[in-house]
């Protein structure tokens, strides 16, 4: 299948500083691709060498089958920047006019696409008016025009409320069913776990870990914790049947094992029959996963 | 040519919204219109028409303000979309930096085209008001406003290039105000110096010519004062003019603002977001 972005030993240096070393990367058409990393990863760098906005010192990169920012490239790639910023003289409708006829689209879709970011009230306000959340609406907007085959969002649920991130990534999901490729970087890990297909860590400008969420899972094979919640009075007696458990809040009990081991506790733990109530399994979370691996490469 | 259009739209919108528009074109009529004002006493030993006069006057005064103005609406297109963030997202456009400053540059000349039009006209109007004769200087009138948009064309293009090195609105304020300074005030100032020192004919005098077209500023008045001279109308306001030949001022004249456009586009590829 053809890659919509493809990235080989991405190298990029600021002066002495790496910002990138030897990234390699691949977007399929339809893939939502989730870019995490500390402030100062790389996250930022890459996607502005993916737009063309900035060179690179080694390694190849390949957008829509040419090269990052060639003119017919840019006609594809659409890009929401971290703080979307607009002119605050304009309205939103008259800004995403214009961009719209730069792109060579028909402007009256403007307030079509205002009122699928839920800005149709607003569309005829200048933006100077706005909130972040509702100036990160304009910038979403902007990306939805015409029909790009690559969608390269810099945290482009920062700004918004719950609701809002929820609509944004139902969006998403509709631009991805018809083909669109997306790359996006965020720092709410929870929302990331959910809504996309594959995930890459991003730690110093090394691509630190990438696969599914449960690939990740498996490769820091970090422990599961089981939370045990035993019948009225009977804590004293499950702390001891159980090797290596330790009292957890108010009655409860609290074990931990490795990935392989998970099974065999759990079978020990209903062998306990009537002395257990209530039984939690809690699997790693992403942003212990996420932790692993950027503390793996000493940040 | 779409693009390039869009961008003159939205840009004219915001200058109006910013009373760019409207401060430009106060500004040339009010001084216009106190120009024609107090020029109005020697008309009558000249023998000249009075809308003739008036455009000898409007020379002088468009010399300092054109470039002034030009600098003005110029010296944040660059700098400004820099500072508020919004370079990065156009840049990914499938719009050429070419396309963006052109539409700039259109945006931009239509406000002092308004400007000079509205300002010029208005002195023209009290001339002709006062001399039913005065239209005979209509010719030196229409001269006066497309020199005066080729001069700002050449400050516009400077204004963008300054506006692209200092990528701070605050920085490239301050240089647009030096090079109006340097080019407009002081460069006079050196030369004046230069034909006192020189006063016997040296080399310093024979360059004169030459330094006078190397500044684009110089070059429109030396094109205007001419032309005015050739019709008799600047009564020997026109000294220097008079030794260089008109196709020379107006070569000058024509060429800065290709000179300066090429300077802006050549600093605005330079600019990464």
């Amino acid at each position: 299948m053809n890659s919509t972005l493809t990235i080989s030993h991405l190298t990029k240096r600021f002066g002495e500083v790496a910002a990138l070393s030897d990234v390699s990367l691949a977007v399929q058409p339809g893939q939502r691709v989730a870019l995490l990393g500390h402030n100062g990863a790389g996250k930022s760098t890459m996607m502005k060498i993916v737009l063309g906005l900035i060179g690179f010192d080694d390694g190849a990169v390949r957008v829509c089958g040419g090269s990052p920012g060639a003119a017919n490239v840019r006609a594809q790639v659409a890009y929401l920047p971290e703080n979307a910023a607009f002119h605050p003289a304009l309205t939103g409708e008259e800004q995403i006019r214009h961009y719209l006829r730069l792109r060579g689209e028909n402007p009256r879709l403007a307030p079509d696409l205002l009122a699928r970011v839920g800005l149709r009230d607003a569309a005829a306000r200048r933006i100077g008016t706005y909130s972040k959340g509702m100036r990160q609406r304009v910038g979403l907007a902007q990306t939805l025009i015409g029909s790009p085959r690559l969608l390269v969002l810099d945290e482009p649920t920062s700004g918004l409320d719950p609701v809002s991130r929820r609509d944004f990534y139902a969006l998403l999901d509709g631009l991805a069913a018809e083909g669109a490729a997306i790359l996006l970087s965020s720092h709410v890990l929870t929302e990331v776990e959910a809504r996309t297909d594959r995930i890459l860590i991003l730690s110093g400008g090394r691509l630190e870990a990438e696969g599914t969420l449960p690939d990740l899972r498996r490769k820091a094979d970090l422990p599961v914790t089981l939370i045990a919640t035993p019948a009225a009075g009977r804590q004293g007696d499950v702390l001891a049947a159980l090797s290596g458990a330790q009292p957890h809040g108010p009655g409860q009990v609290r074990l931990t094992c490795r990935q392989d081991q998970k099974l065999a506790l759990l079978s020990a733990i209903t062998a306990l029959g009537a002395q257990i109530a209530d039984l939690d399994l809690i699997p790693p979370s992403l942003e212990d996963i996420y932790t692993h691996f950027s503390r793996r490469s000493g940040q | 040519m779409k693009p390039i259009l869009s961008t003159a739209g939205i840009e004219f919108r915001i200058a109006l919204r910013n009373r760019w528009v409207a401060i430009a074109t106060g500004l040339m009529v009010l001084f216009a219109l106190v120009l024609a004002a107090a020029g109005a006493a020697p008309t009558g030993d000249i023998g000249a028409d009075r809308l003739s006069v008036t455009v000898v006057s409007l020379t002088s005064l468009a010399v300092y303000l054109v470039p002034l103005l030009a600098l003005l609406i110029s010296f944040d297109a660059i700098a400004g979309e820099v500072e508020r963030g919004t370079l990065p997202l156009l840049l990914t456009y499938p719009v050429s930096r070419s396309g963006i400053l052109a539409g700039k540059l259109l945006a931009h000349l239509l406000i002092l085209a308004i400007a000079v039009s509205l300002g010029y006209g208005a002195a023209a109007l009290t001339a002709l008001w006062a001399d039913a004769g005065a239209m005979t200087g209509m010719a030196a009138l229409i001269r006066l406003i497309w020199t005066s948009v080729l001069l700002g064309a050449t400050f516009l293009g400077l204004g963008y290039a300054l506006s692209s090195l200092a990528r701070r609105p605050s920085g490239a304020a301050g240089l647009a105000i030096g090079l109006w300074l340097a080019l407009v005030v002081l460069y006079d100032l050196g030369l004046l110096a230069l034909v006192v020192s020189g006063a016997d004919g040296g080399p310093a005098t024979r360059s004169l010519p030459g330094l006078l077209l190397a500044n684009p500023a110089d070059s429109f008045r030396l094109f205007n004062l001419a032309a005015a001279e050739a019709g008799g109308a600047a009564g020997g306001m026109g000294g220097a003019a008079a030794s260089i030949p008109l196709w020379q001022s107006a070569l000058s004249l024509m060429l800065w603002p290709l000179v300066a456009l090429a300077l802006a586009l050549a600093a605005f590829r330079k600019v990464t977001p």
